[in-house]
């Protein structure tokens, strides 16, 4: 009996460790298409990088050279092998424009982006659960109605322009925060909020149907029977249940918080990711555009993989595929 | 009670939606002035709303209100197309995907998740510089960078519905895949479809606006909601009522997709999409 417990760990451990590499295997996969498809895009785009290296004056015999110098001349299956080989080194190549290597420009860029995405999710988890833990626990009156047509314009307000009227409002009439770039924590609240409030708008509207849901259930009954008051009821035994499909939202959403950054580091003059990867696209800087579409995309990829390993460490009745 | 509520979202949704239609068809016809020209006055700077110009003049003398009026037919035209070529691709692939299953369902399905890793938006932006702005390109490129979700929510659809009795008996009575597919798998999947159809309408529309506000959009002359606001940025704290209208015409028009698809719904349960 002891025994056949002990010997079911192992293998379970070993089905994990498996699923965990097999998961990691795709996730490498995805990565190389991601770059592929990239390098592809950029190829096709009308325009000549040498050209935009060379500069504006340039004679065509300069930009003969740089297009040698660069490999330009080649053709782009082979181009995209240098650059692979390049990439598992470690070297993501140099700026086009500011011919910085692109590592040292993503590692300066980073910590500003990861600050405003944390941040923002972090106003969306707690606009999110907040607000469907009071709507689910006032369900069907007139804050439950109030709430629902305010989540709904929120989900339906543009980001930039949000953050248009916050700079406008609460920075330029009101004084009560800086007119943007980065600093101090009173520069990230207002990105931070914009950036927070639509998503957290759309995790209120979905843990609250669940929360509704799991509230219908017969546990909850017998918790209510048993005397257990209603916040009690709906904050720790119905929201540990109706959270699970949102740790899954959180996740894949991940690619669109990226949206929202790109348009709000542009509204706030932050120096993050976005408005590096932004004007790299207009600017034709290839080297930047792939680095930081991998880097977005590595992080948006690893994310889903742990999700999903939380996700089924926290709900035992999923068994691992 | 829920679905009473949810019945006075439909409406006030197709309320709406009556509303922007008849602004998108009647909209350069009742717009008071020429949009892409100046009607002020030799003023060349923004005047603040008031008679004549009910929601004021923009930095180079244009009417505002005509100017929201004629950008109407623009942004819900690229809605509703970039939403139909978001839900076909999306549709076909999770369709596919689903009926068949095995290495085609394994296949599509991580196509799907390459493309779910790409950030979208500077997809989008890369996209529209390859093909050059226009308005078929917003509409391609809409479509190309949102069909993920609808992909993925009508698989898991079709994944219960193939292994229905119906379908069984259609494919013993001889009907081929491609029949089964269309005549009788498709048309189960049409509530589902409804929804999503609401709801990416909304999703497209707020993209395009964002596509327009890094200057990407359908280019000048025409003006969109979104390239009004972009253009105000220069002008928002001088004249933050060319921001305020645009905005609060693109809330009102993404508003009403979404109250519809949460009216649709019944009880406002929408799928993640």
């Amino acid at each position: 009996m002891a025994g056949g417990c002990s010997r079911e760990a192992g293998l379970s451990r070993e089905t994990s460790v498996r699923y965990l590499v097999g998961r990691l295997a795709w996730a490498l996969l995805i990565l190389l298409g991601t770059s592929a498809i990239t390098f592809a895009i950029v190829f096709l785009v009308p325009g000549d990088p040498a050209r935009v290296v060379a500069g504006p004056r340039a004679d065509a015999e300069t930009i003969a050279t740089v297009r040698r110098e660069l490999g330009l001349d080649r053709p782009v299956a082979v181009q995209y092998g240098w650059y692979l080989r390049r990439l598992v080194r470690g070297d993501l190549g140099r700026s086009y424009t500011t011919r910085q290597p692109v590592t040292e420009l993503l590692r300066r860029r980073l910590p500003a982006t990861a600050t405003l995405a944390c941040a923002g999710l972090a106003v969306a988890i707690v606009v999110g659960v907040g607000g469907a833990l009071v709507t689910a626990a006032l369900a069907g009156g007139w804050i439950d109605r109030v709430a629902f047509l305010g989540s709904l314009a929120l989900l339906s307000t543009p980001v930039f322009w949000l953050g248009m009227l916050a700079l406008y409002y609460v920075a330029f009439r009101w004084r009560l925060l800086p007119l943007g770039g980065a600093g101090g924590i009173r520069h990230l609240v207002l990105p931070a909020l914009v950036l927070g409030l639509g998503t957290g708008a759309y995790y209120a509207r979905l843990l609250h149907t669940n929360l509704v849901a799991v509230l219908g259930l017969d546990y909850i009954r017998a918790a209510r029977a048993r005397g257990v008051g209603t916040v009690r009821l709906v904050a720790v035994h119905a929201l540990r249940n109706a959270s699970l499909p949102l740790i899954t939202v959180v996740g894949l959403d991940l690619a669109a918080l990226m949206n929202g950054v790109v348009l709000t580091e542009t509204v706030f003059h932050w120096p993050g990711l976005g408005r590096l990867a932004f004007d790299a696209v207009l600017g034709l800087d290839v080297p930047v555009i792939m680095g930081t579409v991998l880097l977005s995309a590595t992080l948006v990829v690893l994310t889903n993989v742990a999700v999903d390993l939380i996700y089924r460490l926290v709900d035992p009745r999923i068994r691992l595929r | 009670m829920a679905k009473r509520g949810a019945r006075g979202t439909l409406a006030a949704g197709l309320l709406m939606a009556a509303v922007l239609v008849a602004a998108a068809l009647a909209g350069p016809v009742v717009a008071p002035y020429d949009p892409t020209v100046s009607a002020a006055p030799q003023l060349a700077e923004p005047m603040p709303p008031a008679a004549p110009f009910y929601l004021g003049t923009d930095d180079l003398g244009r009417d505002v209100l005509s100017r929201l009026l004629h950008g109407a037919r623009i942004s819900l035209l690229v809605g509703v197309v970039a939403m139909a070529v978001t839900v076909t691709i999306g549709t076909g692939v999770g369709l596919t995907a689903g009926y068949f299953g095995g290495a085609v369902d394994v296949l599509l399905m991580r196509c799907t998740d390459v493309m779910l890793a790409f950030p979208g938006l500077l997809l989008a932006v890369a996209l529209v510089a390859v093909l050059r702005p226009s308005v078929w390109t917003i509409f391609v490129v809409i479509g190309l960078v949102s069909w993920t979700g609808v992909a993925r929510v009508i698989r898991s659809e079709v994944l219960s519905l193939r292994e229905r009795d119906f379908v069984l008996a259609a494919r013993a009575l001889g009907a081929g895949h491609a029949r089964v597919l269309v005549r009788h798998v498709l048309p189960n999947t049409a509530p589902t479809i409804a929804v999503i159809a609401a709801l990416s309408t909304s999703g497209t529309i707020l993209l395009d606006t964002g596509l327009s506000f890094l200057g990407l959009g359908v280019p000048p002359p025409t003006p969109t909601w979104g390239r009004m606001i972009q253009e105000a940025t220069t002008y928002y704290r001088v004249a933050p009522w060319l921001m305020l209208f645009p905005g609060l015409a693109v809330l009102f028009a993404v508003l009403t997709f979404n109250l519809i698809a949460y009216g649709l719904t019944r009880g406002g349960r929408a799928p993640a999409t």
